[in-house]
């Protein structure tokens, strides 16, 4: 085969992380009591997936491993094991270790060994309390002693039972060959079952009616035997389970399953599937790979709907350009109608071409959320803590780069709430509280943005000890005056940390001011409520996308700015008697009990041609962002709309106050304002 | 990137004539080398950007390309221009902090494509710090005429510009 399949790699890798993904996800939400057979056939089905993958790209060391897990799953799918706790947590343990392994191969790092070689253990032992449990072992032990092969390298032999299909020997293949083959490796003994030979009259002499049970003694590698049945694969039922050494892990036959095993062969759910293992070298093991180094997945998987719509949407727009190119070529007045409509249906086309086109970047907020039922459920079993986790508005869709940006920053905060916020039991329960510690996480649109809010019910964050602990590290001076808010966002600052005792969950220091200037990368705020006691709420507000925002246009003088529209809280026409001057100099204005400062556009922009230049003529826009707020005036408000974000910076350099530009629908370049930047500017 | 500049020096080295696009500023006479010359557009709104220098007029939208505008009269402080229909931005290429940035000067009008030989060119004089020459490269005389070679890097690297972290 002369095939790259190096190519297939990265594919096979995405595939396989989805995979374990969905194996992690459906793994959680197995409910102990009443179990859902679809939830398990679903993990069932990626770890089937993975495996067949795994086989055919030659990585034994997956797909063996896999194979063990599968035939957990397979018991647990027939209904022949009870699913628990503990087996659970094998599964996951061992998700973990295969997502360890798939890694390592991608980078083409070396795989370790112990790790996988303890996980396959547990897999192993789960396994094998089932056989205590259940009378029917043996179709489980059968696959299960057949997995160890791979485990234990020294084998004694094998117990291999052969039946051919009744065809075998019209696709001239003949078992003695096959047994001649068994022999050179070792010791071959047969058993043959006569049980399927027909009365004299019904026997077709060229139909094959025997099966074998063969005892092939000696250290022989399983895939030396596969071989010697490649032929014959498609065309039997063939079964192998390794003989160990008596000192090594002992499987001992139930002596009444070598009687039935003949008969059970066909009906064996999963019938060993031999062409995948025959294709896999074993020295394969190796990473070979290097060049297969981790690529980050540029790749987007899009909804066939999603490009459905797309297509459509082309062709309409192919339509109307000839319809206009054609009232276009022979134009008179008499039709100015059409080319109207043509040109507003020209418009709409666009639009939702525009609109659709954003939408394959969009993914659901489940791609991160759904990583946290897990943390949750690790943390919780560490901890001893008791903590639901609530995932609420998990369908909401953020753009891809959001996605991948906002995973760790938020993986931070679920951990600190967990592991901060949330009491232990005791704690909970003398607080007079549910000893079960709720944990939400909520995702949500408002206005152009996207709020994701981590949500705990724990003991909150005490005022006082922030400030404390912040005039401690030296971040504030003992004298320093602090809002409310202020304290909360001391959490911010770099090198605070509360934690009494770092643990390996959380407590670094290291991570809130990080997480803050994350999300700030990506446009966007964090902010943090917290009620002593009651908990805690941290909301982080982000674009939807990075390449089109809901803007606001306002006029100053003769020129154009956008807000972004999530940044205005309310605009207001400015009444005289509200307005303030702090030493004469910076005005405020009183808004419902709280002094905003005024910014004025014009003046920190130096804008000619300003028609409003005392604050009754213009509007007050109140404007908030990271933490800033104030008014800002302008002369006017102008229509909303959705302006496509172009950078200043690739031809020019970075402008304070002005966050990036856009085109108007006449051409010309429009700038996008910065709200911190503006009142930076106002400052200085 | 650094190819880019050195093929296009390499490729003029090869002639002894190099080509430059001349335009006046003024009473005065300039030209660019041509290969930086990216096109020539007439005189169009400009999108002011707030506090930057005088001679950075603004943005224009080239195609869907913010593009900074350079009004080279105030940038050599031969006064402020009137801008007339007649007034031309030539967009140029620069190469700027590791990249090629796409920028236009404003300049009363074009003139010309001269051809050069490579050992005409002199080397502009120095007047000390009365005048900064550090923009020109070379001198040629054409038809008696003296025209001064810019160097487009230097030209139009900017204050902050050249920031790595913006590139």
């Amino acid at each position: 085969m002369a095939i790259d399949m190096a190519q297939f790699h990265q594919i096979f890798f995405e595939e396989s992380f989805e995979g374990l993904d969905a194996m992690e996800s459906g793994l959680l939400n197995l409910d102990m009591g009443d179990v859902n057979v679809e939830d398990i056939n679903t993990i069932f089905r990626a770890a089937h997936s993975i495996k067949g993958g795994s086989g055919t790209f030659g990585f034994s060391a997956v797909s063996d491993f896999t194979h063990v897990m599968e035939t957990l799953l397979d018991e647990m799918r027939d209904g022949r094991r009870k699913i628990t706790q503990p087996i659970v947590d094998v599964l996951l343990g061992s998700v973990d270790c295969l997502r360890e392994m798939l890694e390592a191969i991608q980078s083409g790092k070396a795989l370790n060994l112990t790790g996988i070689a303890q996980h396959k253990l547990a897999l192993d032992d789960a396994l094998k309390v089932s056989e205590a449990q259940t009378n029917l072992s043996n179709i489980g032990q059968s696959e299960h002693t057949e997995s160890e092969l791979s485990a234990v390298s020294q084998v004694d032999g094998w117990n291999i039972a052969f039946s051919p299909h009744f065809d075998l020997l019209k696709t001239g293949n003949d078992p003695i060959r096959i047994f001649r083959e068994l022999s050179s490796f070792g010791n071959l003994d047969s058993i043959v079952d006569l049980r399927g030979v027909p009365e004299i009259y019904d026997l077709d002499p060229e139909e094959c009616y025997l099966s074998w049970k063969l005892i092939l003694k000696g250290n022989i590698a399983a895939s030396d035997i596969e071989d010697a049945f490649a032929w014959v694969e498609d065309n039997c039922d063939l079964s192998m389970q390794v003989i160990l050494p008596p000192s090594s892990v002992s499987v001992e036959m139930p002596e009444q399953s070598r009687e039935i095993r003949l008969q059970q062969q066909s009906q064996l759910p999963e019938p060993i599937p031999l062409p995948q293992d025959k294709q896999k070298p074993i020295e394969n093991q190796e990473p070979s790979k290097a060049t297969a180094a981790k690529a980050a997945s540029s790749s987007i998987r899009v909804d066939t709907a999603k490009i459905d719509t797309l297509i459509n949407m082309v062709g309409e727009l192919v339509i109307t350009q000839s319809m206009l190119s054609l009232i276009g070529e022979h134009f008179d007045l008499t039709k100015l109608d059409q080319l109207k409509n043509g040109l507003s249906q020209l418009e709409r086309h666009t639009r939702e071409l525009q609109e659709s086109v954003m939408n394959i970047r969009m993914l659901p907020i489940s791609f991160v959320f759904s990583r946290f039922p897990r943390l949750a459920h690790d943390i919780s079993s560490k901890l001893g803590k008791k903590i639901e986790l609530k995932l609420i508005g998990e369908n909401t869709e953020v753009d891809k780069t959001v996605v991948e940006q906002i995973s760790d920053p938020l993986v931070h905060l679920v951990r600190n709430s967990l592991d901060h916020g949330i009491e232990m039991p005791d704690v909970r329960s003398a607080a007079g509280k549910p000893e079960t510690g709720t944990v939400i996480l909520e995702a949500y649109h408002r206005g152009g943005n996207i709020v994701i809010e981590v949500r705990d019910d724990g003991k909150g964050m005490d005022k006082d000890v922030l400030r404390a602990k912040a005039i401690e590290k030296g971040l504030i001076s003992e004298d320093t005056v602090l809002t409310d808010k202020q304290c909360y966002e001391l959490i911010f600052m770099p090198g605070f940390s509360t934690a009494e005792k770092l643990t390996d969950i959380s407590g670094r220091g290291v991570g809130m001011d990080v997480v803050r200037r994350n999300i700030e990368a990506l446009g966007g705020n964090i902010e943090v409520i917290s009620n002593l006691g009651k908990g805690s709420t941290i909301s982080i507000h982000l674009p939807l996308t990075l390449a089109i925002l809901d803007g606001q246009s306002i006029a100053v003088g003769d020129e154009t700015y956008i807000l972004p529209l999530g940044s205005i809280i309310e605009s207001l026409n400015i009444k005289e008697d509200r307005i303030n001057r702090v030493i004469g100099q910076g005005e405020t204005y009183l808004l419902r009990g709280e002094y905003l400062s005024i910014v004025r556009l014009h003046e920190i922009f130096h804008t000619p041609n300003v028609k409003a230049t005392t604050l009754t003529e213009g509007l007050l826009i109140v404007v908030e962002g990271q933490g800033a707020r104030y008014g800002l005036f302008v002369d006017d408000l102008l229509g909303q709309q959705q302006v496509v974000i172009k950078s200043l910076e690739a031809n020019y350099r970075r402008i304070e106050g002005v966050s990036a530009a856009t085109i108007l629908g006449d051409g010309s370049v429009a700038l996008i304002l910065d709200i911190p930047g503006l009142l930076r500017l106002a400052n200085q | 990137m650094f190819e880019t500049v050195d093929n296009i020096e390499s490729e003029q080295g090869k002639q002894a004539n190099l080509q430059f696009l001349s335009f006046t500023l003024g009473k005065e006479e300039y030209a660019v080398d041509i290969l930086r010359v990216q096109e020539i557009r007439s005189w169009e709104p400009i999108s002011r950007i707030p506090n930057v220098p005088s001679y950075e007029k603004g943005v224009v939208n080239l195609r869907g390309a913010i593009v900074p505008i350079i009004d080279l009269r105030e940038r050599f402080n031969l006064g402020s221009s009137v801008y007339t229909p007649l007034t031309v931005m030539v967009v140029l290429q620069a190469f700027i902090g590791g990249k090629i940035r796409v920028m236009g000067v404003v300049v009363d009008s074009v003139s010309d494509v001269i051809n050069v030989n490579r050992k005409s060119i002199q080397n502009s004089p120095s007047f000390g710090h009365r005048v900064s020459t550090e923009y020109i490269s070379g001198l040629v005389s054409v038809d008696q005429h003296m025209v001064m070679l810019l160097d487009v890097d230097k030209l139009l690297k900017l204050d902050g510009v050249d920031n790595e972290e913006n590139s």
